[in-house]
């Protein structure tokens, strides 16, 4: 079909494209670039290269106790999300309830919710219950917001499910839990597996939602945040690198899992769906 | 074939957290809407109408609204402008190389919001890597002040965090036009062009509306990238909201407004299913 399509109008389209990858990636280059540029952020060209950044934000103890306040808080948010997740896309498949379209919708809101309003209602819904802000409110918080990516992907999923599987396990004189445990589990293992991943990345990155309920502890966006606040040096960079490479190499997992249990890696499909769910 | 107490099982606890960690908080800030504040700083539980009023009277809410829904129609455009083509590409023209240019555009997607942001932060400013570069070039011999803090850099950051978020429902429409339509609008001797607009296009509007949804909702809450690189010239909505529950502490105030967010999202959320749902062709 490109035959016949004007030599033009697709060499104008590469072009394009060409431009438009460049706009994504360009950023992101520059930030690693000038994360071993000796003189600052800024400045061009890059000059005295070095690797003291590197250095200094391996010795730089608040950090890595914000690390490690993030890989808890995404440990936690993605039990939670796939705790609730999982079960919500199996009910979105199989169940039969009313209000299920205001419950799918619902459950889908937080995917396009601006940040703010879920960060906001649940800082004012802690504070009614006399909830202190800790690293347990933002796990809260991640949790809630993730439940929508766990159900997208879950539900994906089911739609390459056969039935007829979990019909032989109950044909078969299995129970539903031993069913559940042993047939449907199993069989969204990709799915769920991928998930997991894309819960954890997107957790680990989240700043909207934890900017409103954040207590003493800072996750690692937040540290950064507060940071950048106060002036900013190539070692944000450094760290912004590391982030980069970690996410990079989860969404690239991710993908493959995505392709792998269901052929296509169609993610837009979903997003689409949460935007405008017919229930 | 799957009992009633299976059904229950996996209906009740996202039904109850849903419930408690979503549905409970959207009261709570329309509750607190009607609430006011003490000269004491304590919240006051009498229903009042003050907050919408207030909405209404001072001029600086309503501007900011105005500018914000610019902002964030300014970054719609460029999104689609930038996201469209660049699907139409991928999925007529790029061949083998489908894959990869997928992957080359979901990657951005997922990656940090935060390091994407100060990446613009930092090939903005007066000292950064364009104006430095600009310098080194002698296209100029004084920095561009205007780049950074300015309504154009946020418009600039979020088009670039929110194309990927446009391009995936437009891929995923015109994924799903069936070849033989395009061949057929071929074989009977339509040029390319007009197949494009008499047959492609019409057929990819559902995609279109929920990207221009995703990238107009986005960005229109957004309140990061105003902060890190919109100046005072660049403030949105979210920004009084923002400060509101912070240093100027008037909660129900800022409940109000977020309330008409929600409202307004949700609202613009139902009129772009109407849209899709007129569009689509299945």
């Amino acid at each position: 079909m490109s035959a016949d399509s004007g030599w033009t109008r697709s060499r104008w389209l590469s072009w394009h494209s060409l431009a438009v990858f460049a706009f994504l990636y360009l950023p992101i280059v520059t930030l690693i670039v000038y994360s071993f540029n000796g003189t600052g952020v800024g400045g061009f060209p890059p000059r005295d290269l070095t690797l003291n950044w590197y250095r200094q934000l391996f010795a730089d103890g608040a950090i890595w106790t914000s690390v490690a306040n993030s890989i808890v808080v995404a440990l936690a948010a993605m039990v939670i999300s796939l705790a609730i997740g999982i079960p919500a896309a199996l009910a979105l498949d199989r169940g039969h309830f009313p209000g299920k379209a205001l419950f799918r919708r619902l459950v889908l809101l937080p995917l396009i919710l601006p940040g703010i309003i879920t960060g906001l209602s649940l800082l004012m819904l802690f504070r009614q219950v006399g909830l202190r802000l800790s690293l347990l409110t933002i796990i809260l918080g991640h949790g809630t917001a993730l439940i929508s990516v766990a159900t997208a992907e879950v539900f994906a999923g089911l739609q390459k499910l056969e039935r007829a599987q979990e019909e032989a396990s109950l044909d078969l004189g299995a129970n539903y839990w031993q069913t559940f445990w042993r047939v449907t589990i199993p069989n969204l293992r990709l799915s769920i597996i991928g998930a997991a991943l894309l819960i954890f990345t997107l957790s680990l990155d989240e700043i909207a939602v934890s900017f409103f309920l954040i207590g003493r502890d800072n996750t690692l966006p937040l540290e950064i945040w507060g940071r950048l606040r106060r002036g900013i040096t190539p070692e944000i960079n450094a760290i912004s690198t590391i982030i980069f490479l970690f996410s990079l190499f989860a969404i690239v997992a991710w993908y493959r899992l995505r392709v792998a249990a269901q052929g296509k890696a169609e993610i837009g499909t979903e997003l689409a769906e949460a935007a405008a769910t017919t229930g | 074939m799957f009992s009633r107490s299976y059904r229950a099982a996996i209906t009740l606890p996202p039904l109850l957290w849903v419930t408690v960690f979503l549905l409970v908080p959207y009261a709570i800030v329309f509750f607190y809407s009607f609430w006011s504040v003490s000269p004491g700083q304590a919240i006051v539980h009498s229903w009042t109408l003050n907050n919408y009023c207030e909405l209404l009277r001072v001029g600086v809410y309503l501007q900011t609204l105005f500018r914000s829904m610019w902002i964030a129609a300014r970054v719609m455009i460029l999104s689609l402008l930038l996201g469209y083509p660049l699907a139409y590409h991928l999925s007529f023209h790029a061949g083998k190389r489908k894959e990869l240019f997928y992957q080359l555009v979901i990657i951005p997607l997922w990656v940090s919001y935060l390091v994407r942001a100060y990446a613009w932060k930092t090939i903005l400013g007066s000292d950064g890597v364009l104006n430095t570069l600009l310098q080194y070039v002698h296209l100029t011999s004084h920095p561009w002040n205007f780049l950074l803090y300015s309504p154009f850099a946020v418009v600039l950051t979020l088009t670039h965090i929110y194309t990927p978020f446009a391009f995936l429902p437009i891929y995923a429409s015109l994924e799903h036009i069936p070849r033989d339509l395009v061949e057929a609008s071929n074989d009977l001797g339509a040029p390319p062009l007009q197949t494009f607009w008499r047959v492609i296009l019409p057929l990819s509007i559902p995609g279109v509306v929920a990207g221009a949804t995703f990238a107009f909702v986005l960005s229109l809450g957004d309140f990061l990238a105003p902060l890190l690189l919109g100046g005072p010239s660049g403030i949105m909505i979210s920004n009084i909201v923002v400060s509101l529950f912070g240093a100027a502490y008037n909660w129900p105030l800022g409940a109000a407004i977020s309330f008409c967010m929600l409202l307004l999202v949700v609202g613009l959320l139902f009129l772009s299913e109407r849209l899709e749902r007129k569009w689509a062709f299945r």
